[in-house]
C-alpha cells in the first residue's frame, strides 16, 4: 500500500518464518487466562468433592460419598422396584392367559430370554438347541411333557436331583452292567430300537429283539416304544435322540443306562423368573 | 489502538478490546434485516405448525421424538433404521457450505450463522436501550450512577429474555409444544426441558451479548477452514485501494486532485460488528456481512463520489482493475469448474435422498434367521428352520401383515410356513411400532428341502388391507447326509 492506513494493528512475530509465511505472536485473549484459572480451581473442587487422589489400598473417597459400585446397586435396584408391579402380575396370572396381555407378555419374553441366557444356556445352548444329553427346546418332542405346567414343574424342581424331593425322577436299569440282559439279547434289542425309529436294522436280530423288548422295556417306552412322559421315559420311534441313535450310542444306553439330571432352579430364582424362563421355553417352538 | 514497540516483549494476554458498531443503512443492512426476521421466525414459530397424521401419532408437524425414537418433518416420518437421510442432509449442509464459500466467501458466517444473527438481535437491542455508538462509548465510560445501572440492566433483561425465548423454542422441537408450554409454566415439564433452556438461556445471553467476535476469532474452526475453500474468483469484501489511496480528510471547498477517494471517514470501521478496519484487506476477522459496503457507499453518495469504494470483490478482478480494466460479470465468478462440482456433488445427494424417500416400500421387514441350531428335527422327522422377523408398521392404525414363502428350488411347494403364538399366517402389528415375530418354516421328512444342504427361498409380508406387499430373500438349512 502507498500510505499505511491509520489503523494498523502492529503485532510481533516469533521470528520464525517459513517459505516467506512469518508467524505472528499475538497475545491470548485474557479471558481464555479466566477460563484457565477456572478450570483449576474446578478441579481442585472436584478432586475434594469427588474420589480422585490414589492412597495406597483405594483412593481418597470425596466429601460427596460418590461411587460407581453404589450407583449400579441403586440404579438395580431402582429397576427391580419399577419391575416389582408386573412380577406381582406375572406370579399372579394364568400361564396360558400371558400371551392375551401384551405388555405382561413383552415383559414376560424379555425377562424369560435374560434368565434363560444366564442359567440355561450353559447346558441347552444359547438358541436351546441342545447338546447330547441335554434336550433340545426347539423341537415338539418332550421327555416330561412341553404344556406350560410341565415345563414349570420341570424348571422348578429339576430333574433327579438330590436337593428336591419334588424333583422328576425316574431311574432306567443298567441291563448291561447289572447282568440284567445278555450282551446278545442287548445287542438284539438295539436292533428292535433301531427298527421303531425307522432306522436300517438286522430283520433277523430286531424280531428276536421285539421280546426282549416285550419283556425288559415295554413297562416305561410302552409297547409300540412310544415312550411315557410320567417317567420321562423317551419316545423311541421318532428320529429325536438325546444320546445318539446310532448303534454304539444305543448300545451304551441299553447297557449302562443314562442318567440326566437337571438342577431345581425354585431355590435359585424367583418363582417370577421360574415363570419367565417357562413362558419363554414354550414360545421357542415346540411348546404345547 | 496502541502500537507495541518492537524492542518490548509482547504481553502474553490482551484484555477484548470492546466494540461498539454504529447503526447503518443500506442494501445489505435491509437485507440482513429481512434474512434474520425470516430465519428467526423459521426458528421460534416451526415447533408449533400441526400437522395430523392420525390418532396414533403426534400432530406436531417437525418433532424429534427422541424417547419414542422417531423423527418427523411434515410428511416424512424417519425411523432409527432410516438415520441415513439425517446423514445424507448432513453431509449436504457441508457440502453447501463448500459451495457457497467457494463462490461467496464467509456468507454463511456474514448472513447465516446463529452466532452472526443472535448477535446482530442482541446489537439491535442494545443500541436501542443505550443509543447508537457514540452513546454507548459514553456510557461504558461514565461511572456506575442511576442511568447506567438502568439501562444495563434493562438491557440485560432484554437479552435474558431473548435468550429465555431462544432456549423455550429449542425443547419444543423434542415434545408435544403446546403440552410442553403448559407445563413450563406451571412448573411441571420435566427437570432436563428446564435445564436445557438454563443451558441455552445463558449460553445465547453470553455469546450474544458478551463474546461476540471472540466466538468467530477463537472458538468457531470454520473461518480457519474456510482459506482452503477460498480462490481468486471467490468474492469476498474489499476496498479498492488504488482507488482510494491515498486517503485523507475532506476539506472543505477544495479537493486535491492528488488524493484518493477514501476521505478516512472510518465508516467503514465504526459499522464493523468485528471490529476490523476492511481498508487492511481480507482478514481472519471478517465475516463479510457487508455493512462497510453499506457504510462507505452512504458516505461516497453525500461526497458525490461513485459507489464501490468497499465492495464484494475477486482477487482476479483486482489485478484486472488495477491495470484499468473492467471486472469480469460475477456470475463468471460463480459458475467455474469448482463450483460446478460442489453443486453437482450436493445436489446428486439431495437427488438420491429424494429418491430414496420416494421409494421407501410402506411396508417394512427384515428376517433374520437363527443359526443356533440352524435347523431342528421334528418328531416326524420334518425339518424346521426358525426366523426371526422384524415387521415395522409406519402406519397411524394396527396393521395385519400376511406373510408367505415362497422358492425356485425343486420341493419347495412342500413348505410349510407358520408363526410362533399365531393360528394364522397374518400378524397385527399396532401402530408405529415393530413388532418382533418369530417364524417357523418346515419341510416335510425326507422333501427335497429337507434332504438339501441349503436353498434359496423369498419371504413376503402384504398389508392385507392393501394390495402392497414387499419380500425379502434368505435361507433354508436342510439336513445334508
Amino acid at each position: 500500500m502507498s500510505k499505511k492506513p491509520t489503523i494498523q494493528k502492529e503485532v510481533q512475530t516469533t521470528g520464525h518464518e517459513w517459505d516467506g509465511i512469518e508467524e505472528f505472536n499475538n497475545p491470548l485473549p485474557r479471558w481464555w487466562l479466566w477460563t484457565f484459572y477456572a478450570t483449576v480451581v474446578w478441579g481442585v473442587g472436584y478432586s475434594i468433592a469427588y474420589p480422585a487422589w490414589p492412597l495406597i489400598n483405594e483412593a481418597t473417597p470425596g466429601i460427596l460419598g460418590h461411587s460407581t459400585r453404589a450407583d449400579v446397586a441403586a440404579e438395580i435396584e431402582r429397576y427391580a422396584a419399577a419391575n416389582a408391579p408386573i412380577e406381582a402380575k406375572l406370579v399372579a396370572a394364568d400361564l396360558n392367559q400371558i400371551a392375551a396381555d401384551p405388555e405382561l407378555a413383552s415383559f414376560t419374553m424379555n425377562a424369560g430370554r435374560a434368565v434363560f441366557g444366564t442359567w440355561c444356556a450353559q447346558c441347552h445352548g444359547a438358541g436351546a438347541g441342545g447338546n447330547v444329553g441335554y434336550p433340545n427346546l426347539l423341537d415338539n418332542d418332550w421327555l416330561w411333557g412341553g404344556t406350560m405346567e410341565d415345563i414349570h414343574l420341570t424348571i422348578s424342581h429339576g430333574i433327579r436331583n438330590t436337593d428336591d424331593p419334588d424333583a422328576r425322577y425316574s431311574e432306567m436299569p443298567r441291563f448291561g452292567a447289572d447282568g440284567l440282559l445278555e450282551k446278545e439279547q442287548i445287542d438284539q434289542v438295539v436292533q428292535f430300537v433301531r427298527q421303531l425309529s425307522g432306522q436300517d436294522h438286522d430283520a433277523a436280530a430286531a424280531t428276536e429283539g421285539a421280546v426282549v423288548y416285550a419283556d425288559n422295556c415295554a413297562a416305561c417306552h410302552m409297547e409300540d416304544g412310544t415312550g411315557d412322559r410320567f417317567q420321562g421315559a423317551p419316545n423311541l420311534t421318532d428320529p429325536i435322540w438325546l444320546y445318539g441313535g446310532d448303534v454304539a450310542s444305543l448300545t451304551e444306553s441299553v447297557t449302562n443306562a443314562r442318567f440326566g439330571v437337571m438342577p431345581n432352579w425354585n431355590t435359585r430364582l424367583s418363582e417370577a423368573e421360574i415363570r419367565a424362563v417357562t413362558a419363554y421355553v414354550h414360545s421357542l417352538g415346540g411348546g404345547e | 489502538m496502541s502500537v507495541t514497540d518492537p524492542n518490548e516483549p509482547a504481553p502474553l494476554y490482551a484484555a477484548r478490546e470492546p466494540i461498539f458498531p454504529r447503526r447503518v443503512k443500506g442494501n445489505f443492512r435491509t437485507f440482513k434485516w429481512v434474512l434474520m426476521a425470516v430465519m428467526l421466525g423459521i426458528y421460534y414459530l416451526t415447533p408449533w405448525i400441526r400437522w395430523d397424521r392420525g390418532p396414533a401419532l403426534p400432530d406436531q408437524a417437525v418433532l424429534i421424538d427422541l424417547a419414542n425414537r422417531r423423527f418427523f418433518f411434515f410428511m416424512i416420518e424417519i425411523w432409527p433404521h432410516e438415520f441415513y437421510f439425517v446423514a445424507g442432509l448432513l453431509i449436504m449442509a457441508g457440502l453447501g457450505l463448500f459451495l457457497f464459500t467457494s463462490a461467496l466467501g464467509r456468507v454463511w458466517c456474514g448472513y447465516a450463522c446463529p452466532q452472526t444473527v443472535w448477535t446482530d438481535l442482541f446489537i439491535l437491542v442494545e443500541r436501542w436501550v443505550e443509543g447508537d455508538r457514540n452513546a454507548r462509548i459514553r456510557l461504558l465510560r461514565q461511572k456506575w450512577d442511576g442511568e447506567k445501572i438502568r439501562k444495563r440492566t434493562t438491557k440485560w433483561t432484554l437479552w435474558l429474555l431473548i435468550g429465555l425465548a431462544t432456549g423455550g423454542a429449542w425443547v419444543f422441537y423434542f415434545t408435544d409444544a403446546p403440552t410442553l408450554m403448559v407445563d413450563l409454566v406451571t412448573g411441571q415439564a420435566h427437570p432436563v426441558a428446564y435445564t436445557t433452556m438454563a443451558i441455552l438461556t445463558l449460553t445465547t445471553f453470553a455469546f450474544g451479548g458478551f463474546a461476540r467476535e471472540q466466538i468467530c476469532i477463537y472458538a468457531c474452526p470454520w473461518p480457519r477452514i474456510q482459506a482452503a475453500m477460498m480462490d481468486e474468483d471467490t468474492i469476498t469484501i474489499a476496498y479498492r485501494e488504488w482507488r482510494g489511496e491515498p486517503r485523507g480528510k475532506l476539506k472543505k471547498g477544495e479537493m486535491d486532485p492528488a488524493q484518493g477517494d477514501c476521505i478516512d471517514c472510518m465508516a467503514c470501521v465504526n459499522v464493523c460488528p468485528m471490529g476490523i478496519d476492511i481498508r487492511n484487506g481480507q482478514q481472519l476477522e471478517c465475516i463479510t456481512c457487508g455493512l462497510c459496503i453499506d457504510a462507505c457507499n452512504e458516505m461516497m453518495d453525500k461526497v458525490g463520489k461513485p459507489r464501490g469504494l468497499i465492495d464484494y470483490l475477486a482477487l482476479k478482478d483486482e489485478a484486472m482493475e488495477r491495470a484499468g480494466g473492467h471486472p469480469t460479470k460475477v456470475w463468471k465468478h460463480i459458475f467455474r469448474v469448482r463450483t460446478m462440482i460442489y453443486f453437482g456433488l450436493w445436489s446428486a445427494i439431495g437427488v438420491g435422498l429424494v429418491v430414496a424417500l420416494f421409494l421407501r416400500s410402506p411396508i417394512d421387514f427384515n428376517v433374520t434367521p437363527a443359526r443356533d441350531p440352524l435347523y431342528v428335527q421334528l418328531s416326524d422327522g420334518a425339518i424346521r428352520n426358525i426366523y426371526t422377523l422384524r415387521l415395522r408398521n409406519k402406519q397411524g392404525e394396527p396393521t395385519e401383515f400376511r406373510i408367505t414363502v415362497t422358492s425356485a428350488a425343486p420341493g419347495a411347494e412342500g413348505l410349510r410356513l407358520s408363526l410362533e403364538g399365531q393360528s394364522a399366517d397374518t400378524v397385527t402389528v399396532p401402530a408405529d411400532e415393530t413388532l418382533t415375530q418369530r417364524l417357523y418354516i418346515e419341510a416335510p421328512a425326507g422333501s427335497a428341502p429337507a434332504t438339501a444342504d441349503r436353498i434359496d427361498i423369498r419371504l413376503w409380508v402384504a398389508d392385507t388391507s392393501s394390495t402392497d406387499r414387499v419380500s425379502a430373500d434368505t435361507v433354508f438349512n436342510g439336513k445334508a447326509n
